[in-house]
C-alpha cells in the first residue's frame, strides 16, 4: 500500500468504510424482515471492488457482481436507490423487478445489471468491449465473477473472444474460495485460476484481494493497457467469503481455522493500519467519519422506507421496451 | 454448393405480391441486411463463416466486401459469447443482428437470449435491440441437428419477439422491423423456403409490422392457420380443396409472438373451423396457444373442434421416408382438412 498516496487511500478509506457499513444495514434490515428473499454479505470483497472502480473513469463501463457494492458505490449509485433497491420499493435501481443487488444497472453511470448467471457478465463486457473498440474510444470495460464461474463455459468462451479480437476489457475474478458450499478443490485443479489466462494469450495476474494497494496498483496496469489498445487483462483477486454464500446459509463446511486466518487478513483493517501509520487516521477520526456514515445511511434508510412500494397494477409493466 | 442446392429442381413463383422485383426468399433477406446496413451505421451483423466464406447458405454473400469487416464480423464458433457479445455491443449503440448457423444451435446461445436479453427491460429499462436470424426448419434431409424448428421456446419467453416470414417480401419486411425493433427478436427464417420460393418485394423502406397476420387467400368453410413453410402447403392444400368446391382461407401467422389475436379470431369466428398448421412438433406448440385463444374467445362460434397438425414429438429424423412422415406437407393438411370439412 506504500505507493498509494495519501488522499487515494484516504478517499478509498471511506468507499470500503461505507460499503460496510451499508452492508451492516442490509445485514439488520434482512433481520428485521424488511428485506426480503435473499441478501449477500460483502465482508472481504471491500477492497477489492473499491480498489477496482476508483481506477475507471466517467465514460467507462462495468458490470459487478454480488459482492461487490463498493464497486456500486464508487460508480454513483446513491445509497438512498441501494436500500429503495433491497426493500424492494418503486423507487430503487430495479424499481422492485430484481433482488438484492442484482440488476443493478445503470448505463448513465456505466453500470450494467448482473444476472445470476454470473458468467454473463463477462460476455456482455466483451461485446461492450467490442463495441468501444469499433467506435476507436479510449475507454475500457470490466467485468468481475468468480471462482465458481471459472468452471462455466462462457467464461472461457468470452475470455477466447475478448483475446481474438483484442478488446479494452479487464476481468476481475473475485477468487473467494467458495462457491456456496463448493471449496477450490472440488472447483478446479490448479492451484490459480489466473493460470488460464495463459491458455488465451492475455496477461494473468494475481493480487491480495484484501490488499486495496495492491488491486488498485494491478487494475491501473490492466486499464492502461487496455486504454492503449493492449488488450484484455484477467486479475485474479484471492480473497475469502467470510459469510455464508447468502444470510441463510451458516457456512458450516468452512474450517473454523480458514475464517481466522482471514479475518487476521481483514481489507478494511489493513487499510487503517498504514493510515494510522501515516497519522492520517486516529480514534477520533474513525469515530467521525463513521458518523457521517451512519448519518447518510440513516437518510437514506429514511427515504427508502417512505418510498412506495411498487404498484400491482403496472407488474406486467416493463416488459418490452 | 450449400446444403439446400440441388434440392429444390422446382422453384415456386407467388403471384399478386406487391413490389418491384423478383426475389428468392433468400435474396430477400440479404436485400434487407444490405439495406439497413446501408442505412444505420449502427447496424452490424455477426456469425460463424458469415463473411469471407458468405454464410453456410450464402446469405450474407458480398457483405463483407461492401461493409467491411468491422461490420461483417467473422466470430469464433461461440453461439454463447456471440450473443452475449450482440447485448453489450447494443449497450453500446450498435443494433447487432446475430446469425446462429442453424436454428439448432441457437441453444448454446440459450442464456444469452432467454436469461439477460429477454428480461433486461424489465429489470432495469435498458432495452437490448438485437436480431438473431435462426435458419429453421426440416424437408433438406438435414438430421436431427440441422432441421430443427424451436421457436416455441422462445415464444414462451417473455421479453422477445419472435417472427417467421413465409414470403420473399415478408422476409424482407420483417427483418427491417426486427432490426429496428428496440427489443430482442429471434427471426425464423426458413432454409426450405431460401432457393424453393420466389417472389416481389418492395424496395427501400418497407417494414412489415411486427404483430400482424396476413390473410393469404379468403374463404368461407374453414381455415388454416399457418406459419413459415407451411404457409406454401396450407395455400396449396386449400388451392386442391377448392377444385373439390370447398371455400378455405389461409391465415399466415407471421409473428408468433406477439400472435394477432385479433386475426386469428376473426377467421375462427368466421368460418367455424380451425385447423392449424406447423413444422414444429405438437406438444406445447405455438398451435397450442393459438388453439387455446380461439377455445376461450370463440367458442361459440365453432361448428367443429379445433384441430391440429404438426409433427409428432420425436426429433427430426434424417432418412427421407422418415422424414415425410415427420414432416406436414399439403397431402396431410388435405386429408386432416377433409375430415374437419366434413365435420
Amino acid at each position: 500500500m506504500k505507493e498509494i498516496d495519501d488522499d487515494l487511500l484516504q478517499q478509498a478509506h471511506y468507499w470500503m468504510r461505507l460499503t460496510r457499513a451499508l452492508d451492516d444495514r442490509g445485514t439488520f434490515l434482512h433481520k428485521q424482515s424488511k428485506i426480503v428473499g435473499g441478501y449477500f454479505s460483502q465482508i472481504g470483497h471491500e477492497a477489492l471492488s473499491v480498489a477496482a472502480a476508483l481506477n475507471l473513469g466517467p465514460g467507462d463501463i462495468i458490470a459487478p457482481m454480488h459482492r461487490d457494492l463498493g464497486a456500486y458505490l464508487v460508480r454513483g449509485l446513491t445509497p438512498r436507490r441501494i436500500l429503495a433497491q433491497w426493500l424492494g420499493r418503486e423507487t430503487g435501481v430495479t424499481r422492485g423487478r430484481d433482488a438484492n443487488l442484482h440488476g443493478m444497472g445503470d448505463l448513465s453511470l456505466g453500470i450494467i445489471g448482473f444476472i445470476s448467471h454470473l458468467p454473463a457478465s463477462t460476455g456482455v463486457i466483451a461485446g461492450v468491449a467490442h463495441g468501444i473498440k469499433l467506435k476507436g474510444e479510449p475507454r475500457v470495460a470490466m467485468c468481475f465473477f468468480g471462482d465458481g464461474s471459472a468452471s462455466q463455459g462462457l467464461a472461457h468462451e468470452a475470455m477466447n473472444w475478448a483475446s481474438v479480437f483484442k478488446l479494452p476489457m479487464v476481468i476481475i475474478c473475485e477468487n473467494n474460495q467458495y462457491a456456496y458450499s463448493t471449496p477450490l478443490s472440488r472447483q478446479m485443479a490448479i492451484e490459480h485460476i489466473a493460470q488460464r489466462a495463459a491458455g488465451y494469450n492475455m496477461p494473468g495476474v494475481i493480487v491480495d484481494g484484501n490488499d486495496f494497494g495492491a488491486v488498485y496498483l494491478a487494475v491501473k496496469e490492466a486499464v492502461a493497457r487496455a486504454r492503449a489498445g493492449g488488450g484484455p487483462t484477467f486479475i485474479e483477486c484471492k480473497t475469502m467469503r467470510m459469510r455464508g454464500h447468502a444470510i441463510h446459509d451458516n457456512m458450516a463446511y468452512v474450517p473454523k481455522e480458514l475464517l481466522l486466518e482471514w479475518e487476521a487478513r481483514d481489507p478494511i483493517m489493513r487499510i487503517e493500519t498504514e493510515l494510522r501509520a501515516r497519522g492520517l487516521l486516529d480514534d477520533e477520526k474513525l469515530a467521525a467519519l463513521l458518523a457521517r456514515i451512519e448519518a447518510e445511511l440513516d437518510e437514506a434508510q429514511a427515504f427508502a422506507e417512505a418510498s412506495p412500494y411498487p404498484d400491482p397494477a403496472t407488474v406486467t409493466d416493463g416488459v418490452y421496451a | 454448393m450449400t446444403w439446400d442446392q440441388g434440392l429444390h429442381k422446382a422453384t415456386t413463383v407467388l403471384t399478386g405480391e406487391q413490389g418491384t422485383r423478383e426475389l428468392t426468399y433468400l435474396e430477400a433477406i440479404r436485400a434487407a441486411l444490405r439495406y439497413e446496413m446501408q442505412r444505420d451505421r449502427r447496424v452490424l451483423i455477426m456469425g460463424e463463416d458469415i463473411g469471407v466464406y458468405g454464410g453456410a447458405f450464402k446469405v450474407t454473400q458480398g457483405l463483407i466486401e461492401e461493409f467491411g469487416e468491422d461490420r461483417v464480423i467473422d466470430t469464433p464458433m461461440t453461439e454463447l459469447a456471440m450473443l452475449y457479445a450482440a447485448i453489450g455491443m447494443s449497450f453500446e449503440g450498435f443494433l447487432p443482428v446475430v446469425e446462429m448457423q442453424f436454428a439448432d444451435f441457437i441453444s448454446t446461445g440459450f442464456d444469452a437470449i432467454v436469461q439477460f436479453a429477454a428480461t433486461n427491460h424489465f429489470r432495469w429499462r435498458q432495452p437490448v435491440p438485437i436480431t438473431v436470424r435462426a435458419p429453421g426448419g426440416g424437408g433438406l434431409r438435414a438430421g436431427p441437428f440441422h432441421s430443427q424448428s424451436n421457436e416455441a421456446w422462445f415464444v414462451h419467453t417473455p421479453g422477445l419477439k419472435v417472427v417467421a416470414p413465409a414470403t420473399p417480401a415478408d422476409a424482407y419486411g420483417l427483418l427491417l422491423s426486427a432490426i429496428r425493433d428496440p427489443n430482442p427478436v429471434i427471426y425464423y427464417e426458413t432454409k426450405y423456403l431460401y432457393r424453393s420460393l420466389k417472389g416481389m418485394v418492395p424496395e427501400g423502406d418497407a417494414p412489415v409490422p411486427i404483430g400482424q397476420a396476413a390473410l393469404r387467400r379468403s374463404g368461407e368453410e374453414l381455415s388454416i392457420i399457418a406459419y413459415g413453410a407451411m404457409v406454401q402447403e396450407a395455400l396449396n392444400a386449400a388451392t386442391e380443396l377448392e377444385r373439390e368446391g370447398h371455400s378455405v382461407e389461409v391465415l399466415d401467422l407471421r409473428s408468433l409472438k406477439p400472435l394477432d389475436e385479433a386475426a386469428i379470431l376473426a377467421t375462427a369466428r368466421k368460418t367455424g373451423k380451425v385447423l392449424i398448421v406447423h413444422e414444429a412438433n405438437r406438444t406445447c406448440g405455438v398451435g397450442g396457444e393459438v388453439a387455446a385463444i380461439i377455445a376461450e374467445r370463440a367458442f361459440e362460434y365453432l361448428d367443429g373442434p379445433i384441430t391440429r397438425l404438426a409433427a409428432p414429438d420425436t426429433p427430426v429424423p434424417y432418412s427421407p421416408p422418415l422424414e415425410d412422415a415427420y414432416r406436414p406437407n399439403a397431402a396431410k393438411i388435405l386429408a386432416v382438412a377433409r375430415e374437419l370439412l366434413a365435420y
